[in-house]
């Protein structure tokens, strides 16, 4: 009886400890959430890199738009911009956003010399279109280093971020966004071009690489309103 | 032998089946701008399908720069068949007309007759690609507005920036002038063989498409002897429009992917040029008229 | 001594098997209008496009001016003006843009005065700025003639000019070649295969057949009516026979062709003729005369469909 006493009193103060572990995980994603509330809206200058294997793109200056809660737009000032489909996840705020969640804690690890606490966010909401996120956050900082977000229709993300002169807003100076491509063939027929045989050399060199888009923030305009038509 | 270029070129403008070529391409490309004007975003839609599956792709991929891609693609095609048109009557419409007997009593050397008629049919056919950059290109611009061109190759997409395009097209027109003229000289050495225009603008249409057919097919076989057939060498304009990228995958602006290509075809164009104008002099010097 | 404007020896063409022109010599002396004969394929046209560098010769040399050819052609082809077979010309173009495009060919300036006397002189001025596909037939021989002209050449070459033309359209022809050689002291070379035509105007006649000379010589000569031969048809050329062989014809009488009697005598003879064979009851079908040149190029053209422009 003593035995099975021990056994339900370990499991209890253990169970008490995952929980206080648990309530520390949401209280962190909170306090980092909070500081990111500071922010209700921004346009931001930058540039934007698209690093995808079958696709040679020139740097592109953007704009970004953002506005609470989550309308975020980034709109390059001219040409083309490609972006991995479903671009909004590119916002950190859609993923932070999520409602009802269970934060686990999964370690830490050391991120470009800064101790990160692991979290995982599970959303509770069995429609959402996030199944599963994980963050890397600068305890000391409260800022998210880097997020893997798993979603239904488009794959894995991974975002990193690297802050600078924004950081106390818990914006970002660069975000590399990275996102599997499917091995793509150009359809046959529609590009008119005359069989090509030997392919060229950089193509290959590149072959196998993870698709990346990677924006730079050079300025930010804080907190100063946002039209909602810019988000169109 | 000026004297001689200029009454060439007189000739030729003042026959109307010189317009047919210019008629025939103002309104294939009035007619494909108008169609993607009206229906641009399905036809991009419809050409960027495959790619939709995994990226999104924004901004105004249907605008000038990329109509007059497109444009070209399609007519740089059909352009050698109406150079041929005129080429490839050049010698032979005399001789049908009968008017290259009295030509040819009249003091004036039969190399620089040739090579005055060789000259007109290279001025028209650098007229008519005027006319078509006119056309294609700077009527595009004016009616879709320029921007990025997104273009899409056999195994990858290239972006090339607004600013970055112009000197290409620039380019892509002077190797256009190159490949038509190879045809021209093409024409015009057939020219020599016959005393209707038919043939020779059959045969040179003839010889075209199926070279045509053959540098498209991709048939083991027929890869053997592609490098091989001027029409292989002909569609190198499009490697103004592949563009270098750096180690991070960037492309770097004023650069062309394969310039030893484009170097490579103009050379084997020269060559053609220089050999069917040659072979034309030499059998023209020999050649009894007997039209 | 008068200077040989074209001198052609040993000429000779051949086309794959078929020799066009054989070892032809000849001369034309300037003021000559040296009438060019011969039958279709007889190789006149053959050799005119060899006298204007069209066809390179097989074989032997051409003069023109005292020149050879093939070395001073641009120089010999400034002084010559030619019509080969059809006046064909550009026609899209109207006659004056025709002649004005090739008077800038000939290497001679020529004044826009000087291209409506042109068209003036064959009589083309009232029609110099239509198109020349509304032209008839003849109107395109008179431009032809006209830009053959138009650079003042001293030697005119026309090659079957009269070909396609109604009766006045020829007796236009005939009176331009008279004033061109009488009036302007040109250097005439008409072909034809018709003897009608060239008998009222050459001062000089090459016959050619297959190629080759059949006889050369002055008109005047070749038409000498001391030399006239008469075919006569009767109703019994035996018995007619044999009574002109018993009278003073007889020396006259020449071998018989198929069924026509044949005698060869002075043109003035002719209505004495007449009286003795009425005299020796010979009945007459038929009485022809002919000058012996005309005869003789009659046979040499026998066999041919042509023949019977000559009897008529």
């Amino acid at each position: 009886m003593m035995k099975a006493g021990k056994i339900f009193l370990f499991l209890f103060v253990f169970s008490c400890a995952m929980n206080v572990q648990a309530q520390d995980m949401s209280i962190l994603v909170q306090k980092v959430k909070a500081k990111l509330d500071l922010v209700n809206d921004y346009v931001a200058d930058g540039k934007m890199k698209t690093d995808v294997a079958f696709i040679k793109a020139p740097v592109g200056k953007i704009k970004i738009f953002f506005k609470k809660p989550n309308l975020f737009k980034i709109k390059r000032e001219h040409g083309i911009s490609v972006l991995p489909k479903g671009g909004v996840s590119i916002n950190l705020s859609s993923i932070i956003a999520l409602k009802d969640y269970v934060a686990l804690a999964a370690g830490d690890v050391i991120i470009d010399g800064i101790k990160t606490k692991i979290v995982k966010l599970l959303p509770m909401n069995e429609s959402s279109e996030i199944i599963l996120t994980t963050l890397y956050i600068d305890e000391a900082n409260l800022l998210i280093k880097k997020a893997i977000t798993t979603t239904k229709e488009n794959g894995t993300y991974e975002m990193q971020l690297y802050y600078g002169t924004y950081a106390a807003y818990g914006l970002p100076d660069k975000v590399i966004f990275a996102f599997n491509t499917k091995d793509y063939k150009m359809p046959k027929g529609i590009t008119l071009e005359f069989e090509d045989n030997d392919k060229p050399t950089e193509a290959e060199k590149i072959k196998g690489r993870k698709g990346k888009v990677e924006i730079t923030y050079s300025s930010y305009i804080i907190n100063k309103g946002v039209d909602n038509s810019m988000f169109k | 032998m000026w004297t001689l270029l200029q009454i060439e070129l007189y000739k030729i403008f003042r026959r109307p089946r010189t317009y047919i070529a210019f008629v025939a391409i103002t309104a294939l490309i009035t007619i494909v701008q108008l169609g993607l004007k009206v229906d641009g975003k399905e036809y991009a839609a419809f050409v960027m399908a495959d790619l939709s599956n995994t990226l999104q792709i924004d901004g105004k991929i249907m605008n000038g720069y990329f109509v007059c891609y497109v444009l070209l693609q399609l007519l740089l095609v059909h352009v050698p068949l109406l150079i041929a048109l005129i080429a490839a009557d050049m010698i032979s419409g005399e001789a049908n007309m009968g008017t290259l007997r009295l030509l040819l009593t009249k003091p004036i050397s039969r190399t620089q007759f040739i090579l005055a008629k060789f000259f007109a049919a290279t001025i028209y056919t650098i007229l008519l690609l005027i006319w078509l950059a006119i056309l294609a290109l700077f009527l595009s611009m004016w009616i879709f507005g320029t921007d990025d061109m997104f273009l899409l190759k056999n195994n990858y997409a290239v972006q090339i920036e607004n600013a970055d395009i112009f000197w290409r097209y620039a380019g892509a027109f002077c190797f256009a002038a190159l490949a038509m003229t190879t045809v021209a000289a093409l024409g015009f050495f057939l020219s020599q063989f016959a005393e209707n225009s038919i043939g020779p603008i059959v045969a040179t249409m003839s010889v075209i498409i199926f070279f045509t057919i053959l540098s498209t097919m991709s048939i083991p076989i027929f890869n053997l002897i592609k490098p091989y057939l001027f029409t292989t060498h002909m569609v190198a304009w499009k490697e103004f429009f592949d563009v270098k990228v750096n180690s991070s995958n960037e492309t770097i602006r004023g650069t062309i992917q394969r310039p030893d290509r484009l170097i490579n075809s103009t050379f084997i164009l020269l060559a053609h040029i220089v050999f069917f104008v040659g072979a034309s002099l030499y059998v023209f010097k020999k050649k009894d008229v007997l039209s | 001594m008068m200077q040989q404007v074209i001198e052609v020896k040993g000429l000779t063409k051949h086309f794959k098997n078929i020799t066009a022109v054989d070892d032809l010599s000849f001369s034309v002396s300037e003021g000559d209008v040296y009438g060019f004969l011969g039958q279709n394929g007889a190789g006149k046209s053959t050799t005119i496009r060899m006298l204007l560098t069209l066809i390179s010769p097989t074989s032997g040399n051409i003069k023109l001016f005292g020149m050879p050819l093939q070395l001073h052609r641009r120089e010999i082809l400034q002084k010559v003006g030619a019509v080969v077979e059809k006046p064909d010309v550009y026609k899209y173009l109207s006659a004056y843009d025709n002649l004005k495009l090739f008077a800038r060919l000939s290497g001679v300036k020529i004044s826009e005065q000087k291209l409506m006397q042109q068209l003036e002189m064959v009589g083309l001025t009232a029609r110099a700025k239509d198109k020349v596909q509304t032209y008839s037939q003849g109107m395109k021989q008179r431009l032809g003639i006209a830009i053959a002209l138009v650079h003042d050449p001293s030697l005119i070459i026309l090659d079957e000019p009269t070909n396609g033309l109604d009766p006045q359209g020829i007796a236009d022809i005939r009176n331009l070649i008279l004033h061109l050689s009488k009036e302007q002291k040109k250097t005439i070379v008409v072909s034809s295969h018709l003897l009608s035509e060239i008998e009222q105007v050459a001062t000089k006649i090459l016959i050619i057949d297959k190629g080759k000379k059949i006889i050369e010589g002055e008109s005047a000569q070749l038409f000498d009516p001391s030399q006239t031969v008469v075919e006569l048809t009767t109703m019994d050329n035996i018995f007619s026979l044999q009574q002109l062989e018993q009278s003073i014809w007889q020396k006259n009488i020449q071998p018989q062709r198929e069924n026509v009697l044949v005698l060869k005598l002075d043109k003035k003879l002719i209505p004495q003729l007449h009286r003795d064979l009425v005299s020796m009851n010979i009945e007459v079908l038929s009485l022809q005369p002919r000058h012996s040149l005309e005869d003789y190029f009659l046979q040499v053209t026998s066999g041919n469909q042509h023949v019977d422009t000559f009897t008529n």
